[in-house]
């Protein structure tokens, strides 16, 4: 108590006792606070890289075989009595025999090959199912790019289906009762000949990222969705970025200050807080019920992801020429340049960098927004690759969505697969904004 | 109480002012920044503003060039003439107005673009060079007249900001003289500089001092004594007295001019 006193003791003409005990626990106290408060920071980090980690170790460990994709080589005859002989035919006569021919019946005979003691309609069936119902185009393709396969018998590559695709990557458990799994005993048999036989094969899929939708998980691509989101960004850009600029511009250099831009300042800065997906019902109503835009199109998408991005841009970039030194602006106005010379000569060139990083920011969330986009109808199972923002399309999220609330096993890859696809999109994002401000940061 | 310059000046003979302040009060909202001044300023001299911070002697200065037009609550009235054309009412202008009437920094502020734009952006948004060889010219005359163009003329593409101290603020002098103004006012040039850089500006404002009308607001009373040859003095926003630089220094008429000077305020 009396060492106590003596330390607190303000004014007292008896110099402060630094070494005294009470002191020197004083200083131990605040060490140990230091140290407590250093370790839940670092704590606070370890924990959120772990969860980071994991998210990411889980997607690439899922999506990995997403990129992936089971064949089986069959020694397909393209017979010609079947596919007519183009040496005869005239090209567009036999463009027009192929299109029309089943090519399930060029597997079916190859598949008789390999497996003479399968007999019955429900067999052969089964046996030809182990093929994908998409293996008849990739027949059809193969023939049209190349008729002289015609009357010659090649070994082909043809995608498995899904089920033997996902027990050759080990998500089907084969050692379940037969009645529990999907893959029944014939079928595991068959597959066991195919592959002692070394026909069958785990690719490199490459359709993945150049295909489009499809209901077969083996067929799906992203390349539908990445143009999509490609076309959609697009018109995001182009309408966010110059209507965010001339906003931050005119509220930051021309506007005056009084309650009106106060309000217009609060509201923008609520609007960067609005849930998505009243943005959505926003560009519902305005685009699609008022305008009579078409639905599902990325001219739509893109225009609601406008709005949504807008606030983001809008602060950004108000913010970046905030950070404009003043004196700049009177060494222009001093030189006698005009309120706009000001700002387009000096104020915009040197607050870019800001802008850009600020858009392209606001660029990356759009990109991984897919609730407002439900809304206009983007949601909807789109095959064909976009060809214009005003065709049907679908967005690299809302397909994530879509294959995740797919039934089939092998959409659950595919999901991951498509994620990293988006994750990587937003790295490269991000990863040019961060490039951008460091080329063009200015220094004062 | 207050002198008036024009009394003051009867001795002096001169030909009509370059500038001429009528009158001028200046209200910050309502604050009452600058009292009823009246002050001539004259071609071919340098006038030097002094005064205690705070004193109105800047603001008074950015009136002359009207920029403080952009601070929303700022208002001025009475008469400020160049020539004979009152800047806030007549048809001038602000942004040829500014052209006349050049204006240097406190802090150098060059442009982060190359020396040479530094020097080029005037003459090109008023138009005043028809050809590339002659905005050249304008470049390299401007840049000798401000005593810069021997450490530079090599690396004219350099950035601006690339410069030392002092070079910058010559460079903004530069940049200032190359629209050919008729008045250069100088907002405290050499705060921001190392002795050896305010010498150099000093002497480079002696220099230009036969051409251009010069208003310099510095807080070195030694600065003022060297350079200028008419000094006036402000004090909470009233010009106490304008006179004869060595005048003011040696024999001020006024109490609280000498007090200034003596440091007893200030």
């Amino acid at each position: 108590m009396t060492d106590r006193s003596k330390i607190t003791t303000v004014n007292s003409s008896v110099p402060t006792d630094w070494k005294s005990d009470a002191m020197q626990a004083r200083i131990g106290r605040r060490y140990r606070r230091e140290r407590i408060f250093r370790s839940l920071g670092l704590a606070a980090v370890v924990i959120s890289v772990l969860f980071l980690v994991f998210l990411l170790g889980n997607i690439v460990k899922n999506g990995a075989y997403g990129f992936m994709q089971t064949s089986v080589s069959l020694d397909v005859t393209f017979n010609a009595d079947l596919l007519g002989d183009p040496s005869v035919l005239s090209a567009e006569e036999f463009t027009e025999k192929v299109r029309k021919t089943n090519m399930l019946r060029l597997i079916q005979a190859s598949m008789r090959d390999l497996f003479p003691d399968v007999k019955g309609r429900r067999d052969t069936r089964a046996l030809l199912r182990l093929v994908s119902t998409g293996a008849r185009a990739q027949l059809r393709d193969m023939i049209l790019a190349n008729p002289s396969l015609v009357g010659n018998t090649e070994r082909v590559e043809l995608l498995t289906s899904d089920d033997i695709d996902q027990v050759i990557k080990g998500n089907i458990d084969i050692t379940l009762a037969e009645a529990n799994r999907k893959v029944k005993d014939k079928e595991l048999s068959w597959l066991k000949t195919l592959q002692d036989d070394d026909r069958i094969s785990l690719d490199f899929h490459s359709q993945f990222l150049t295909g489009g939708d499809s209901r077969e998980p083996e067929l799906a691509g992203v390349w539908g969705a990445i143009v999509g989101s490609a076309l959609t960004l697009m018109v995001t850009l182009v309408t966010a970025f110059p209507i965010g600029l001339f906003a931050a511009v005119y509220l930051e250099e021309f506007a005056p200050k009084n309650r009106f831009t106060d309000i217009i300042e609060i509201n923008i800065n609520n609007l960067a807080a609005v849930p998505s997906i009243v943005f959505g019902l926003l560009g519902l109503a305005v685009f699609l019920s008022v305008m009579g835009m078409p639905r599902s199109a990325p001219i739509v998408g893109g225009l609601t992801l406008a709005l949504l991005t807008l606030p983001t841009v809008i602060i950004a970039s108000r913010a970046s020429i905030a950070a404009v030194p003043p004196s700049i602006r009177d060494a222009a106005r001093g030189l006698g340049a005009s309120p706009m010379q000001v700002v387009f000569h000096h104020v915009i060139p040197l607050a870019m960098p800001g802008i850009m990083t600020g858009t392209i920011i606001g660029m990356a969330r759009a990109l991984g927004e897919s609730a407002p986009l439900l809304m206009i109808g983007m949601v909807a199972f789109i095959v064909d690759i976009p060809g214009s923002i005003n065709d049907a399309a679908t967005v690299l999220p809302v397909q994530i969505y879509l294959w995740a609330d797919s039934p089939e096993r092998a959409f659950v890859e595919k999901t991951s697969a498509a994620i990293m696809v988006l994750l990587f999109f937003l790295i490269a994002m991000n990863g040019v904004a961060i490039w951008l401000r460091q080329k063009f940061e200015q220094k004062w | 109480m207050i002198n008036t310059p024009t009394e003051t000046n009867l001795d002096t003979v001169q030909a009509s002012p370059k500038m001429a302040a009528r009158g001028v009060n200046v209200y910050y909202g309502d604050n009452h920044a600058i009292k009823d001044i009246d002050l001539n300023l004259y071609a071919d001299e340098v006038t030097s503003l002094i005064g205690p911070s705070g004193c109105g002697k800047s603001t008074f200065l950015r009136c002359l060039n009207r920029m403080n037009d952009t601070i929303p609550i700022c208002r001025v009235s009475g008469q400020i003439l160049l020539e004979d054309d009152d800047i806030y009412t007549s048809g001038i202008d602000v942004v040829q107005l500014r052209a006349r009437v050049g204006m240097v920094f406190q802090k150098p502020n060059p442009f982060p673009k190359s020396i040479y734009d530094n020097i080029a952006y005037g003459p090109r948004i008023h138009g005043l060079a028809a050809h590339r060889t002659d905005l050249d010219e304008i470049v390299t005359t401007s840049l000798e007249k401000a005593g810069l163009w021997q450490e530079v003329k090599d690396r004219l593409d350099t950035s601006g900001t690339a410069l030392s101290g002092g070079q910058q603020q010559r460079l903004c002098i530069a940049r200032a003289i190359a629209v050919n103004p008729e008045v250069i006012l100088m907002d405290e040039p050499c705060s921001a500089l190392d002795p050896i850089a305010t010498a150099k500006i000093e002497s480079l404002i002696d220099e230009l001092s036969g051409r251009y009308a010069i208003i310099i607001v510095t807080h070195s009373m030694q600065q003022a004594a060297r350079i200028s040859r008419k000094t006036a003095f402000f004090h909470l926003g009233e010009m106490v007295e304008y006179g004869d630089t060595t005048e003011i220094f040696t024999s001020p008429k006024e109490d609280r001019t000498r007090d200034y000077i003596t440091g007893r305020i200030g």
